[in-house]
C-alpha cells in the first residue's frame, strides 16, 4: 500500500530524514502486511501497516475487532503461528527484525521489546510462584545476575507496581492474585529489563473500571520507571485519550487516520474515525443526544473487494470509493494523515458526525439507502449525478419512529450497487483464532 | 436542577406514572458448601444483599456497578430464575416471590429478558424465526401462519430483513444476533425488560445502533426497562434513573443528571472518576480520584459499610470517632440533604464531570 507515501509522514518529527536511518525512531514498522492462509482462502489480516515510534513516546492503535491491532504487534514480536506470511520491514532501533531466528528473537523480547498481553492469567505460569516468574524474566537475559538478587529484584519491581507487602506476595501462585493485581505482576515483568519497547494489548480489557484507572497509573509509572515508548492497543477511545500522544486508527487491517491525539479527537478527517467518535456515549455530557451508529458491520478481510474498504459503510460513499483503496494523504499538515479521497473536503468543512452519519436505531439492510440518507451532506461536497432531492429521508425524523428506517429499503437506489451482501457470513478467521 | 426538583430526582417517586415493578428488600445468597463427603453450609455468597427499587411504566432505570456486585442476579432474582431467598418482587401488584414455575409462566409474557451475549444466547440448530416464534408457540399465541406474519413483523421492527428468516445465528454479526434476542424479547409484547448487559459485547460503532433500538422501542411500544450495565456512560445515556451497586446493595439512587452531576457516595464518585473520557483535554485536566484494591468477597463483605475498605473517604479524610461509625454501623440508603438517597453516613456531593 502507498508505495508513494514518504515514510517520514507517518509521524517523523524531521520532513527530511531518511527513510533507513532514523535515529529519532526506536521501532519502525514499514508496509507490513501479515496473511493467513486457511481453508476459506487467505485471510489479509494486515495489509500494509507504518508507523514509527519515537523513544518515550505513547502510540494509541485503536480499532474494532477483527481490524488487525493485536495481529500487528504480534508480528512486530514475531509471535506469529509458522503458518502466518509476514512482509515488509520491521526495525528496532535500525535492526531488521522480520525474518529473525527465534534465538535471536529471544534476546530482544522482554529486553528490548516487550509486551503485556490482554488476559494475565493466561500470561502467568499457574504453576510457579510470582517472584520465581520475575526473577527469570531477570535472569534469562543477564546470565550473571543470581538467584538471591533476582529475587530482591522481583520485590523490588513488584513494590514498585504498587503490589502491597511484595516481600511476602512474591511467593504466592498467581491464582492467589485478583485480576488486577495479576495484571500489575505482568506490567512488572514487561518493565523488569528496562525496555526501549512497550507493547500494551488490550492491558486493562478484562478488567473493572476502578481497577483500570489503577493498572492505567502503573503502566504512566512503567513508562516513567524506564522511559519506554509504549504502543497501547485497544478498543476503548477513552483510554487512549487519556494516555496517547499519538494515535493511529486501524479499519480493514490497515491505518487509515494518523495523528495527535487532538487531532484524532476534535478534528478527524476519516468518516471512519468521525463515526466511531459519534457512536460513543458521552459520559460527560449530558443525556438525550441521539448516537450516529456505523451502519453495517466491517468487512470479511477473505475476500477483500477493491476500493476504500470502509465505503459499504460509508455515507459519504461515491462511486470513486469501491474502485480505488485511498492511501494515506496528509491533512492539516504533516503529521495527520487520513486515507480518504475527501479528506480534503472534511477538513474544509469540519464536519461532525451528526452531518455525516445518521442517527437511526435500525440498520438500514441496504446500502445505497444510506447514501440517500446522507444526500444532504453529499450535495454539499461533491455533487454525483444522479443525487436524490435534498432531503429525501429526513434524518432526524427517521430515528424518531424505528419503523421509518426499514421502509428506506423501498426507495430507489440513485447510487451503488444494490445487491450487496448484508449479513456478514462469517467472522474472519483472524479475529476468532 | 433546583431544589424544587421533584420525585423523579431523588430517585424514589417518578412523574412517569405508576409503578410496574416493585422489589423490596430482595435477598439472594448462595450457599457455599465444605468439602469432603459430608457436605455442610459453610457459608453464603451474599450476591444480592436487601436491594429495594421501583421501576415505572415506560421508564428506563440503570442498574450498575462492577462485575460481581449483583447485578445480574438482581436481574434473574426478579424473574425468578434465581429463586430470591427472600424479600418481595412485585409485578403490577402481583407477588412473584414463590411462585412456582407453572404460576410464574404465564407472568413471563409480560417480562422479558435480553442476555449480554448474543452468541451463546440464541440456539445455533434453530433458524431466526423458529427462534423468534419459540415464545408464541409456547404461549399458544395466534395460529400458524399468523405467527409466520408476526415473526416477520418483529424482525423488521429491530431492523432485520425479514427474508432473512429462514438463516442460523451463525450467519449475522454480534450486532444483529443482540437484534435477534431483542426480536425474540419482543415476541411477547412484553411491559418490562430486563436488559442484562445487551451492548457490552459489542463493537462501539455496531452498540450505538442498539442503544438507539432500544430506545426507539421503548418509546414507541411503551416498555419499561431494567438497564444493566457497567458502563456508565451508556447508561447515563439511557436511563430516567440509576441505581448504583456495590457489593449486592444499592449504594446510591437517583435520577440521572443529579447522579452523574451530583455524586454523594464515595463509590458512586470513584466510578465516575475513574472512566476514561474520549476527550484528550478534559481527560488530561480532570480530578481523579484511584481508589485502592479490588472488590471484597461477597462472602465474607466487611462489616459496616461494604465500601469501607477501599473507600478514599473513610482513608484520608475521616477521623477514628468517624471510622469506627462506617464499621460499627450499617449505613441506610437515605437522604442525608443531598437531595436524593446515598448510603454512606458522610455522603457528600463532588462534582467529577
Amino acid at each position: 500500500m502507498a508505495p508513494e507515501m514518504p515514510a517520514e509522514m507517518l509521524g517523523g518529527p524531521a520532513p527530511g530524514a531518511t527513510r533507513k536511518a532514523d535515529p529519532s525512531a526506536v521501532l519502525e514498522v514499514a508496509d507490513l502486511t501479515v496473511d493467513f492462509p486457511t481453508e476459506d482462502g487467505v485471510v489479509h489480516a494486515v495489509r500494509g501497516v507504518s508507523y514509527r515510534l519515537r523513544p518515550g513516546e505513547v502510540l494509541g492503535i485503536v480499532g474494532e475487532s477483527g481490524s488487525g491491532k493485536s495481529v500487528t504487534s504480534l508480528a512486530v514480536l514475531g509471535l506469529l503461528p509458522k503458518s502466518a506470511k509476514v512482509s515488509g520491514s520491521v526495525r528496532f532501533r535500525g535492526v531488521e527484525m522480520l525474518g529473525l531466528g527465534d534465538k535471536e528473537m529471544s534476546r530482544v523480547r522482554g529486553k528490548g521489546i516487550s509486551m503485556i498481553f490482554q488476559d494475565p492469567m493466561t500470561s502467568l505460569n499457574p504453576v510457579y510462584r510470582i517472584g520465581h516468574q520475575l526473577a527469570e524474566a531477570v535472569q534469562i537475559h543477564d546470565k550473571s545476575v543470581n538467584d538471591k538478587a533476582a529475587w530482591d529484584r522481583a520485590v523490588e519491581l513488584l513494590t514498585l507496581v504498587g503490589i502491597p507487602n511484595a516481600p511476602d506476595r512474591a511467593s504466592n501462585y498467581p491464582h492467589e492474585f485478583s485480576g488486577g493485581m495479576r495484571q500489575r505482576v505482568v506490567i512488572a515483568i514487561a518493565m523488569a529489563n528496562q525496555p526501549d519497547v512497550i507493547i500494551a494489548d488490550e492491558p486493562t480489557t478484562a478488567l473493572d473500571v476502578t481497577v483500570q484507572a489503577q493498572i492505567l497509573e502503573t503502566i504512566k509509572t512503567a513508562q516513567h520507571e524506564t522511559e519506554a515508548a509504549i504502543i497501547l492497543i485497544t478498543h476503548d477511545l477513552g483510554v487512549v485519550a487519556g494516555m496517547a500522544d499519538r494515535v493511529l486508527v486501524m479499519y480493514a487491517g490497515r491505518p487509515v487516520e494518523v495523528g495527535s491525539v487532538d487531532e484524532i479527537y476534535y478534528r478527524p478527517r476519516m468518516p471512519y474515525t468521525i463515526g466511531l467518535l459519534g457512536s460513543l456515549p458521552r459520559l460527560e455530557i449530558g443525556q438525550r443526544q441521539r448516537l450516529t451508529p456505523i451502519l453495517g458491520s466491517p468487512p470479511s478481510l477473505l475476500n477483500l473487494p477493491p476500493g476504500c474498504p470502509f465505503s459499504p459503510r460509508c455515507p459519504m460513499r461515491q462511486p470513486v470509493c469501491d474502485d480505488i483503496e485511498p492511501d494515506l494523504i496528509a491533512v492539516d499538515g504533516l503529521v495527520h494523515m487520513s486515507a480518504c479521497h475527501f479528506a480534503r473536503d472534511l477538513a474544509a468543512k469540519d464536519v461532525s458526525a451528526e452531518e455525516v452519519f445518521v442517527a437511526t436505531g435500525t440498520e438500514l439492510e441496504d446500502p445505497a439507502a444510506q447514501v440517500i440518507a446522507a444526500g444532504g451532506l453529499l450535495g454539499t461536497l461533491t455533487v454525483p449525478d444522479d443525487s436524490p432531492p435534498d432531503g429525501a429521508v429526513d434524518t432526524g425524523s427517521a430515528s424518531a419512529d424505528g419503523t421509518a428506517d426499514t421502509l428506506t429499503g423501498q426507495l430507489p437506489h440513485p447510487a451503488g450497487d444494490p445487491s450487496t451482501e448484508t449479513p456478514t457470513a462469517k467472522s474472519n478467521p483472524a479475529e476468532t483464532r | 436542577m433546583t431544589t424544587a426538583a421533584t420525585a423523579l430526582e431523588t430517585g424514589q417517586g417518578s412523574s412517569n406514572g405508576e409503578v410496574v415493578l416493585e422489589v423490596t428488600d430482595l435477598v439472594k445468597y448462595f450457599p457455599v458448601y465444605s468439602k469432603g463427603l459430608m457436605r455442610r453450609q459453610v457459608g453464603a455468597v451474599q450476591a444480592v444483599d436487601g436491594v429495594s427499587f421501583a421501576l415505572h411504566r415506560n421508564e428506563t432505570l440503570g442498574l450498575v456497578g462492577e462485575s460481581g456486585c449483583g447485578k445480574s442476579t438482581t436481574g434473574r432474582a426478579i424473574l425468578n430464575l434465581h429463586e430470591p431467598t427472600s424479600g418481595s418482587v412485585r409485578f403490577e401488584g402481583r407477588e412473584l416471590v414463590g411462585l412456582s414455575p407453572k404460576q410464574m409462566r404465564p407472568i413471563r409474557r409480560d417480562m422479558q429478558i435480553v442476555f449480554q451475549d448474543p452468541y451463546a444466547s440464541l440456539n445455533p440448530r434453530l433458524t431466526v424465526a423458529s427462534i423468534v416464534a419459540e415464545p408464541l408457540q409456547i404461549h399458544g399465541v395466534d395460529g400458524k401462519d399468523k405467527r409466520r406474519e408476526r415473526v416477520r413483523e418483529l424482525l423488521r421492527l429491530v431492523g432485520l430483513n425479514p427474508e432473512h428468516g429462514n438463516r442460523f445465528p451463525h450467519e449475522f454479526s454480534g450486532g444483529q444476533r443482540q437484534r435477534i434476542g431483542i426480536a425474540r424479547a419482543l415476541a411477547l409484547e412484553p411491559k418490562v425488560m430486563i436488559l442484562d448487559e445487551p451492548v457490552s459485547a459489542l463493537d462501539v460503532s455496531i452498540q450505538a445502533g442498539v442503544i438507539n433500538l432500544l430506545e426507539d422501542l421503548r418509546n414507541r411500544l411503551g416498555l419499561s426497562y431494567l438497564f444493566i450495565a457497567h458502563d456508565l456512560s451508556v447508561v447515563r445515556h439511557i436511563s430516567e434513573r440509576v441505581a448504583v451497586m456495590y457489593l449486592g446493595k444499592i449504594v446510591e439512587i437517583a435520577g440521572t443528571d443529579a447522579l452523574f452531576s451530583r455524586p454523594a457516595h464515595p463509590y458512586t464518585q470513584a466510578l465516575l472518576s475513574a472512566i476514561p473520557l474520549p476527550d484528550p483535554v478534559k481527560e488530561r485536566t480532570r480530578q481523579r480520584i484511584i481508589i485502592t484494591g479490588d472488590v471484597p468477597s461477597p462472602a465474607n463483605p466487611p462489616s459496616g459499610c461494604r465500601f469501607r475498605t477501599r473507600c478514599q473517604k473513610f482513608a484520608r479524610e475521616l477521623n477514628d470517632s468517624q471510622r469506627e461509625k462506617c464499621i460499627g454501623e450499617e449505613p441506610a440508603l437515605i437522604d442525608r440533604g443531598n437531595g436524593h438517597p446515598a448510603a454512606c453516613h458522610y455522603a457528600e456531593v463532588v462534582q467529577l464531570l
